[in-house]
């Protein structure tokens, strides 16, 4: 009997396996392999001059030399930096004010469905639709300047895309109104979620509103926030589409609005793979590092 | 149990280094690949290119694939070709043979890159696939021209008698090193001033083109008049980068010298005068083709001029909206401080296609035809690509064009034609003139020094052109 | 009884508080409308009108700018139907198999367990767009660059997806139900087809409009893989739109293209909001 028992529990297990397999081959196929190539590619010399191919000719760690050698890399990370985080604390403040009041009942918010509709709305927005419209509003002749205009706010139309934190703050901006919806609506699931029958102790032991906020609310959230914060930065990584259109790939001005990625896009599109490749391990390497980091955070937060 | 895992271990560590082991093969079996790719290409496009002078009105194809940037090439086959009939936007038909349009948009290279990789392609793509057509600009018209992809005139069948007629200059960008003709045009590019004939008469008193040249006759009268217009409320042009094709092509020297980035004397000139215009709020700073830049076509832009050649009054100024200068006939042309050339679009066809009979015959009646090319200029006030017949037009009282209130511009043109000096193209022109006026743009709205602009300008092309330094 | 408590606070009344977040409510709503409004408004106005300045009321160029779009060169439709059925089946192949992912690390003890769920939450921070070089040339070399293949079938492996199911798995899947149906004598296949899977409804639905959207919205690698105008998705056309030499500057006919990609997508919403909201919050209470 023991045996048999034993013997079934392991076929069983088995499955586990089985169930991985598609995962697995897809990942090997499209992520894995791409991931060697693109390894390998960095030690080449490899690109496109006019119509004829330039090597692949192997120039061991060249490629790594060029790209470390100036300032660019950490400019553009810086850039992408300072966007996520003009765009992400303003998110996480307003998003838990808002979610500590749509899921405070003693408010009794009317018209909660419509405000939470409409604070989802620009997630749903293609962001490249969205980017090629900011870029029209705000352009200088555009709707926006033109009711600064004509409404006496400024005399001269204000150049958005001419000033350096013009068209950061426009980028961070975008990514705000795109994504405080969706957090809001996470926060506020998580604060639902917080077992009612604290609050109602930490009232009768005559805790302020604010107090309960700070010292049950936030404290219980840690694992929504810590998880939105780990998708923000993921996504923040990879801000491309919105700083991409918004300034027709430049990232003007003098470059300041450019991207980790869309440094990448930019040797990727003249197809020159060495660099290419060599940019895409760096990048590799930092999000492995951030990965790291995070894991050990969220395993961390586990134990406690 | 043990066992098991430790097989299950084993088998998987194997299979990573199998898959590990072919990445690294797929990368070394590419680079062989693409090599022997590219010069079996090379054979295989000179197999074609002799079948094709061989075996001309052979076979042919049901599908004829056009490559281009816009729909002007578009627009003139339509209008002007007999026997072609649209069906859609993208999608028309010659006799039994359909015409797909493959349009991709130039700026940032996007257009060439398409188009590389088409033609690199072109040995494998299936003969419905392949590119029969496709168009190119000045800017780098040596890249294809110099290039097996591209198809001798001569090998379509087409004459030096048949292109007897066409300016020297438009078949000289596309003579390739050995002397072989490799595209044909339909217009002349010289490049004149237009101006508005409202803003003229307002603030010089007269809209004569006489008049107004002595007004912008060389840089020093043009800035003292941008003052002028300045104090009446107007700018001289709407942006910086409208004056930039007039230096940029009276260089004395080529953008790239033995593989090294080099800027002219006369863009630094450019450059000069720009900031001075830029900071006196006498230009504005708009990329050319943007909305903002295209403002001036309008009245309410308060824009008195813009610098191009007759394409640009036709294709680009509005003329068909409601409202702007164009559609009152406001605009008039003068010669300018200095002339120069923009542009032009030239018809070439791809080594490897199988419509080389229908290529031959719309580079004929659109290049070569006298009637149809003399239609073009009624029709559209392009400059077309055949001397005697612009040389008859220009003293013919009877055409005149309807956006420019009535003059005809012909003569002008005619004399800027003669002048046109394209000894200094190379094949990163496009490059280099969008990144240098892009960087500049910094160094006009105070967001850069000088030579910090310059540095972004040098960066960014070693970007798109890895084999050059500086 | 808990308002009392909240008035002798030192802050201010119920009242005071109420209409302080009303005013914020509505001024956050206004960030997010005011945009589609002047879009809209735009849409309807000739180029001309458009060069004189903005007017808060629509004009009548409406249908004049919805066909010179329609006979313009992008092929607007074409780009709507292909976003629509590349996410789609992405999101479909998404969802089944990232649920198969997350069941077989969730119900089954085998020794790689610990270390697959690890190694696959370490794949979920790379970007894709780091690997995007070497997926270019893998595509090449299978064939099938310029194709909708490998914009669809990368999607089964979506470590993201996997990470949302697995914790809402953790929380709402007792594995006595599977013991249940075992005994009954059903084989794994056919217990988590018919039993999992349905039990996941809430998180599948939530991560079928993420999926969605993400997809619908995904511009960097269908821009590096697909060339042909005729299977170009739509953020790809709208890319395009910063060409300006498409459109000889009709502004008029470029906020009509705008108003086409974003118009269809907020009305679908608001017929469907309640189940999207609700969806998004209820997955979460679990993630």
């Amino acid at each position: 009997m023991k045996s048999a028992k034993k013997g079934k529990v392991v076929s069983y297990n088995k499955w586990g396996y089985i169930f991985l397999i598609p995962f697995i081959v897809v990942y090997l196929v499209f992520q894995f392999v791409p991931m060697v190539t693109t390894i390998g590619n960095s030690f080449y010399e490899n690109y496109r001059s006019g119509l004829t191919q330039i090597g692949p000719n192997y120039v061991g760690l060249k490629n790594y030399e060029a790209i470390l050698s100036n300032p660019d890399l950490w400019i553009y990370a810086k850039n992408t930096l300072i966007m996520w985080v003009m765009g992400f604390v303003p998110q996480i403040l307003v998003s838990l004010l808002l979610a500590s009041w749509f899921s405070n009942p003693s408010l009794r918010l009317k018209g909660q469905g419509f405000f939470k509709t409409v604070i989802y709305l620009p997630n749903l927005i293609m962001a490249s639709a969205f980017a090629m419209l900011f870029f029209t509003l705000f352009s200088d002749g555009g709707p926006v300047n033109s009711i600064l205009v004509q409404s006496g706010l400024r005399e001269e139309p204000f150049k958005f895309f001419s000033s350096v934190w013009g068209t950061r703050s426009l980028v961070a901006f975008m990514n705000f109104v795109m994504w405080f919806g969706n957090t809001t609506i996470l926060l506020m699931a998580g604060m639902m979620g917080i077992d009612t029958s604290l609050f109602e102790a930490a009232e009768v032991d005559g805790a302020t509103s604010k107090q309960i906020f700070f010292k049950i609310t936030l404290p219980l959230l840690r694992p929504i926030l810590v998880y939105v914060m780990i998708t923000s930065l993921i996504g923040g990584l990879q801000m491309f589409d919105v700083p991409q259109i918004l300034t027709n790939g430049s990232g003007e001005p003098m470059r300041s609005s450019m991207t980790l990625i869309m440094y990448l896009n930019k040797h990727l599109f003249s197809k020159n793979y060495g660099m290419a490749g060599a940019l895409s391990v760096l990048l590799l390497i930092v999000t492995g590092i951030l990965s790291m980091i995070v894991y050990k955070m969220s395993n961390g937060n586990k134990e406690d | 149990m043990k066992r098991k895992v430790l097989s299950t271990l084993l088998a998987v560590t194997m299979v990573a280094g199998m898959v590990t082991g072919c990445g690294n093969k797929e990368a070394a079996g590419t680079t062989t690949a693409t090599e022997a790719g590219t010069t079996t290409e090379k054979e295989a496009d000179n197999t074609t290119a002799a079948d094709n002078t061989v075996t001309e009105a052979a076979e042919e194809g049901k599908v004829l694939n056009v490559y281009c940037w816009n729909d002007e090439f578009q627009r003139r086959v339509k209008a002007h070709y007999p026997g072609y009939t649209e069906v859609d936007a993208t999608h028309g038909t010659i006799g039994d043979v359909q015409v797909v349009w493959n349009i991709t948009p130039n700026a940032d290279n996007a257009y060439q890159n398409n188009l590389d990789e088409a033609l690199l392609n072109q040995a494998n793509a299936s003969t419905d696939e392949k590119v029969d057509l496709f168009l190119i600009e000045a800017d780098y018209a040596l890249k294809y021209v110099d290039s097996d992809a591209t198809m001798p005139i001569a090998d379509l069948g087409i004459t030096d008698a048949d292109t007897a007629n066409q300016y020297q200059y438009t078949k000289d960008i596309v003579t390739d090193s050995n002397g072989v003709l490799k595209g044909l045009s339909w217009q002349g590019c010289p490049g004149v001033m237009f101006y508005s004939r409202e803003i003229a008469k307002e603030v010089f008193g007269t809209d004569e083109p006489a008049e107004v040249q002595k007004k912008v006759a060389d840089w020093d009268t043009y800035k003292a008049t941008a003052d002028e217009l300045k104090a009446a409320g107007y700018q001289i042009n709407s942006s910086a980068n409208d004056a930039y094709r007039v230096y940029s092509n009276n260089v004395t020297s080529k953008w790239v010298v033995d593989g090294k980035i080099n800027i002219d004397e006369n863009i630094m000139k450019w450059v000069e005068i720009s900031k001075e215009l830029v900071d006196a709020g006498e230009v504005g700073t708009h990329d050319i083709w943007s909305d903002d830049w295209s403002k001036g076509f309008y009245p309410e832009g308060k824009v008195f001029s813009y610098f191009g050649p007759a394409w640009l009054i036709n294709f680009c100024m509005a003329a068909d909206q409601e409202g702007s200068i164009g559609n009152q006939g406001g605009w008039a042309a003068t010669e300018g401080p200095q002339g120069f050339f923009w542009g032009g679009t030239w018809i070439c066809a791809a080594a490897g296609t199988d419509n080389a009979a229908t290529i031959k015959d719309i580079m004929l009646k659109l290049t070569c035809d006298e009637a149809i090319m003399k239609d073009i200029v009624v029709q559209d006030d392009d400059f077309v690509n055949n001397k005697p017949a612009m040389d008859a037009m220009s003293t013919d009282a009877s055409y005149a064009s309807a956006v420019l209130g009535g003059q005809n511009p012909l003569g002008m043109y005619c004399a800027g034609v003669e002048e046109l000096d394209l000894s200094n193209l190379s094949a990163y022109d496009q490059g280099c003139n969008e990144e240098f006026q892009r960087a500049m743009k910094n160094y006009f709205e105070g967001n850069a020094t000088l030579d910090e602009a310059k540095d972004l300008f040098y960066k960014a092309v070693v970007e798109k052109y890895p084999e050059l330094t500086y | 009884m808990s308002s009392n408590n909240y008035k002798t606070e030192k802050g201010m009344g119920i009242k005071g508080r109420r209409t302080v977040a009303y005013v914020v409510l509505v001024l956050v709503s206004f960030l997010c409308l005011f945009w589609f409004y002047v879009l809209f408004i735009n849409a309807t106005r000739s180029h001309g009108e458009l060069t004189k300045g903005f007017t808060p009321l629509p004009s009548t160029h409406i249908l004049e700018n919805w066909k010179s779009m329609m006979q313009g060169n992008l092929p607007v439709w074409n780009g709507m139907l292909n976003s629509f059925v590349i996410a789609a089946l992405s999101t479909v192949l998404s969802v089944y198999f990232s649920t198969m992912t997350a069941y077989a690390i969730h119900a089954y003890n085998f020794k790689l367990k610990k270390f697959m769920f690890t190694f696959i939450l370490m794949i979920m921070m790379i970007p894709t767009q780091v690997t995007a070089l070497g997926f270019l040339q893998v595509i090449g070399k299978l064939n099938l660059d310029n194709s909708f293949i490998p914009l669809i079938v990368p999607a089964i492996a979506s470590p993201a997806t996997f990470f949302y199911i697995k914790q809402y798995m953790e929380s709402s899947l007792p594995l006595s139900l599977v013991e249940a149906a075992r005994i009954d004598g059903s084989g794994e296949f056919k217990t988590f087809n018919t039993i999992v899977f349905p039990l996941m409804k809430p998180a599948i639905a939530v991560q079928l409009i993420f999926g969605f959207v993400t997809s619908w919205n995904n511009y960097f690698i269908p821009a590096l893989v697909l060339h042909d105008d005729k299977k170009k998705t739509l953020p790809i056309l709208i890319a395009q739109l910063r060409s300006a030499d498409w459109l000889k500057f009709d502004m008029g006919q470029v906020y009509m293209m705008i108003a086409f990609s974003i118009f269809p997508v907020i009305l679908v919403y608001l017929i469907l909001s309640k189940h999207i909201v609700q969806g998004v919050a209820l997955g979460s209470v679990k993630g």
